[in-house]
C-alpha cells in the first residue's frame, strides 16, 4: 500500500512539473511569435517607405528632365519607327 | 511536582465551560468558512480585477490606411508613421542650451520653441509630423516634459500631378477630397485593441482575449495609368501656361472598359504641402465645373440626324447665306460655306448647318438622345460635388434653343460627361459607365444610344475634322488616324455671351479600331488665340501620341509628313 502511494506521489509530483515547463515553453514560444510580428510589422512599413522613395526617385518629371538634359534623349521622329507585324500565335 | 498530580486539576470543573470553549471555536472556523465561501464564490470579481491589474494589459492595434496604386502597380499614396513631438509647459524647464539643442534638432526658431514651452496650456505640440529618425535623436536628448506620440501620415508621391485625382486625407486620417473621399471606407482601417499578460519586464507573454481585432485598409488600384496622368497633366501644363488661361482640365478614357486612365486639372496643388491652398486650386474642374460645350456637341446633333432618317453622311444642306433668323433671333456663321454635305457642317463646324439638322427633328427626340447621352446628370463617379450640367425639360424648349442646342450652346456639361458622350461614337454607338477602378472584365457592350452604322459613319466625318480643310488639323498624330471635334464657345457670364472663351477639343485614336478618348478643355486662354483648334488641339495631339507608344497600340495610317499640320485650319464658327 505504502509502496503504491510513493509511486503515485511520484507520478504527480513529475506531471506537475511538466506542467509547469510546458507552460513555460508556451511562453516562451509567445514571446518570440510577438517578436515576429513586430518584425513583420516593421518590414511593412519599412516596405511602404520604400515604395515611397522608390515613386520619388522614379517621379516622371525628373526622369524626363533626366533623359532630355543628361542623357541627351529625344523622342524619335515617326519617320525613323518602323513597326514590326508581331508573329501571330 | 508533577503536573499530573496538581491539585487544581482535581477540582471538578462544570461541563458548560468546556462546551463554550468548543462553541467558540467552531463559531470562529465557521466565521473563516463563510468569508473565504463569500470571496471566493460570491464576491469574486472585485479580487479579480485587482489581481488582473497587476499583470494583465489593453494594448491598442493600430490599422494603416490601405494604400492607392495606379493600374500597374506604381504607389500614388501611402501612409508611413511619423512621430510628433509634444511637451508639458510646466515640466519642460530646459537649461538654455537644452532647448538651443532642440530648436536645433527640430529647426524651430529657438523663440518660438521658448513661446510654446511658456505657454500656460497642458499640452503643447512641438512640431508635428517629423521622420523617426529625428525623433530618435530627439528622444536620445533626454529632455524632461517632451514626449513623442506616432501618427500616420499620408505621402503622395506624385505631387501635384495626381492631386485632383486622389484628394487628400485631413485630421484622423480621413479622406477629404477625391479619390481619398471616394473609397474612405475601405480605404481606411480601424485599430482593435487586445488584452494581454505581461511579466515582469514588461513582455506580453500572453494572449488573453482580443477584445477587437484591427482592420487594416484596404489597398486599391485605381484605373489610371500612371505614365498616360503624367503625360496629360505635363502637357496640360504647358497649354495653360502658354495661352495664359485661367484654368484647363484633361480627361484620358479608355474606350474599351471604360475606366478613367488620367484626369487632371489646373490650377493645382501640392497635396503633400497643403499650406496657403486656395478654393481654386481645390477645384476639380473636369468633374464639378460645367461650362457650354460649344461646338463639340454638332456630331450628336448629326447622328440623331442620320439616325431618324432625314439625313445621311452627304445629304446636302444650304448653309447659304451664313446666317438664319428663328423668331428673333439669328444665328451666324463667319463666313458662308454655301452647300455643303452633314459631313462637313461637322468638319467645318458650320453653326447654321447644325441648326437646320436640328429643326428637322422633334424636341423631345433630341432631349432623350442628351439624356442618354448622360447631360443633366451627374456619372455618379462618387466624387464630392460630382455635377450634372443643364439640360432643360424639353417641353419648354423654342425653336431657337433647339437650334442653339444643336451647337452645343444653352446647354452645359462638365469634361467628362463630353468624354464619356463621345464613347458611343468610339465604340459601336453604345454607352458604358465610366471607372475609376481598374477594370478586369471589360463590359461587352452596354447602353445603346445610337446604331453602330451611324457612330461609323459620325467617326469618318469626324476623321475629317482632324485632316485637310478641317478645324483641327494639329490634333493630327503621325502614324495614327485620329477623329474629334472642335469646341470654342463664348462663356456666359451674369445672363450674356462674353468676349472671353473656352476652348475644347474631344476626339478618339486610332479611328480605325479606337482605343483613348482624350478630352482638353482650356477655359480663358488670354494671347488672343482662342479657337480650340489651336488651343486645345494640340494637347489632345501630344498626349494622344505619348499614351499611344505607352500601350504600345499598332499604327493604322502610314506616317503621312507633317505638313499638313502647318496648313491653316478652317475657322471653327462659335
Amino acid at each position: 500500500m505504502a509502496r503504491l502511494n510513493l509511486i503515485l506521489l511520484a507520478i504527480v509530483v513529475a506531471s506537475a512539473l511538466s506542467a509547469v515547463a510546458a507552460n513555460h515553453r508556451a511562453r516562451n514560444f509567445f514571446v518570440e511569435l510577438e517578436h515576429e510580428q513586430t518584425r513583420s510589422r516593421q518590414l511593412d512599413v519599412e516596405w511602404g517607405q520604400l515604395q515611397l522613395e522608390q515613386s520619388t526617385w522614379a517621379n516622371h518629371a525628373r526622369i524626363e528632365k533626366i533623359a532630355r538634359e543628361k542623357l541627351q534623349m529625344r523622342i524619335p521622329l515617326p519617320a525613323k519607327v518602323i513597326s514590326l507585324e508581331a508573329a501571330a500565335q | 511536582m508533577k503536573f499530573s498530580k496538581s491539585p487544581v486539576l482535581a477540582q471538578a470543573v462544570p461541563a458548560w465551560r468546556a462546551r463554550m470553549v468548543l462553541v467558540v471555536l467552531l463559531a470562529g472556523f465557521l466565521t473563516l468558512l463563510a468569508r473565504s465561501l463569500y470571496l471566493q464564490g460570491f464576491n469574486n470579481e472585485f479580487l479579480k480585477v485587482k489581481g488582473e491589474a497587476r499583470y494583465e494589459r489593453v494594448l491598442e492595434v493600430s490599422a494603416t490606411r490601405g494604400r492607392i496604386s495606379d493600374r500597374h502597380g506604381e504607389v500614388l499614396a501611402v501612409s508611413t508613421p511619423v512621430k510628433s513631438i509634444w511637451a508639458i509647459p510646466e515640466d519642460a524647464k530646459l537649461q538654455p542650451a537644452q532647448a538651443r539643442d532642440l530648436a536645433h534638432l527640430l529647426e524651430l526658431d529657438g523663440r518660438e520653441l521658448n513661446r510654446k514651452l511658456a505657454s500656460d496650456r497642458d499640452f503643447v505640440f512641438v512640431k508635428r509630423q517629423i521622420s523617426p529618425d529625428l525623433a530618435e535623436k530627439v528622444a536620445a536628448l533626454n529632455l524632461p516634459g517632451i514626449h513623442e506620440q506616432e501618427e500616420y501620415r499620408r505621402y503622395y508621391p506624385g505631387g501635384e500631378v495626381t492631386a485632383h485625382l486622389l484628394g487628400f486625407t485631413g485630421a484622423e486620417d480621413a479622406g477629404q477630397e477625391g479619390v481619398e473621399l471616394t473609397f474612405n471606407k475601405s480605404l481606411s482601417g480601424k485599430p482593435g485593441s487586445r488584452r494581454v499578460i505581461k511579466d515582469r519586464r514588461g513582455n506580453v507573454v500572453e494572449d488573453v482575449e482580443s477584445i477587437k481585432p484591427p482592420q487594416e485598409g484596404k489597398d486599391m488600384t485605381l484605373a489610371v495609368d500612371d505614365k498616360i496622368q503624367y503625360l496629360a497633366y505635363s502637357n496640360l501644363k504647358q497649354a495653360v501656361e502658354q495661352n495664359k488661361a485661367k484654368a484647363g482640365g484633361i480627361v484620358v478614357l479608355d474606350a474599351r472598359t471604360g475606366e478613367v486612365l488620367a484626369l487632371a486639372n489646373l490650377p493645382t496643388y501640392n497635396p503633400n504641402n497643403r499650406e496657403g491652398l486656395i478654393g481654386a486650386q481645390l477645384r476639380n474642374r473636369a468633374l464639378t465645373d460645367t461650362f457650354e460645350p460649344g461646338s463639340t456637341m454638332k456630331p450628336f446633333t448629326a447622328a440623331l440626324a442620320i439616325e431618324k432618317g432625314n439625313y445621311r453622311y452627304d445629304t446636302l444642306i444650304d448653309t447659304a447665306p451664313g446666317r438664319m433668323t428663328i423668331g428673333n433671333a439669328t444665328i451666324h456663321d463667319t463666313h458662308s460655306n454655301g452647300l455643303i454635305t452633314v459631313a462637313q457642317v461637322i468638319q467645318k463646324s458650320s453653326n447654321v448647318g447644325a441648326a437646320k439638322m436640328a429643326l428637322s427633328l422633334p424636341p423631345e427626340a433630341m432631349w432623350t438622345m442628351f439624356d442618354n447621352l448622360n447631360f443633366g446628370t451627374p456619372l455618379k463617379l462618387g466624387f464630392p460635388g460630382e455635377v450634372g450640367g443643364r439640360l432643360r425639360p424639353w417641353k419648354r424648349w423654342q425653336a431657337i434653343d433647339q437650334a442653339t442646342m444643336a451647337y452645343g450652346n444653352g446647354i452645359s456639361v462638365t469634361l467628362i460627361q463630353l468624354a464619356h458622350a463621345y464613347l458611343a461614337f468610339a465604340r459601336d454607338g453604345d454607352l458604358i459607365p465610366l471607372s475609376l477602378t481598374r477594370v478586369d472584365v471589360p463590359p461587352q457592350s452596354g447602353k445603346p444610344v445610337f446604331s453602330a452604322q451611324t457612330a461609323h459613319e459620325v467617326r469618318a466625318m469626324l476623321e475629317m475634322v482632324v485632316g485637310p480643310g478641317g478645324t483641327a488639323p494639329r490634333a493630327q498624330v503621325p502614324g495614327y488616324r485620329v477623329a474629334g471635334k472642335t469646341g470654342t464657345a463664348h462663356k456666359l457670364e451674369g445672363g450674356g455671351y462674353v468676349n472671353r472663351y473656352v476652348a475644347s477639343f474631344v476626339g478618339f485614336a486610332p479611328a480605325s479600331d479606337p482605343r483613348l478618348i482624350i478630352a482638353v478643355m482650356i477655359d480663358e486662354p488670354s494671347t488672343g488665340v482662342y479657337y480650340g483648334g489651336e488651343v486645345a488641339a494640340p494637347v489632345f495631339a501630344q498626349v494622344m501620341a505619348g499614351a499611344l507608344r505607352t500601350l504600345g497600340i499598332a499604327q493604322d495610317a502610314p506616317v503621312r509628313p507633317l505638313q499638313v499640320a502647318n496648313a491653316p485650319a478652317a475657322r471653327e464658327e462659335m
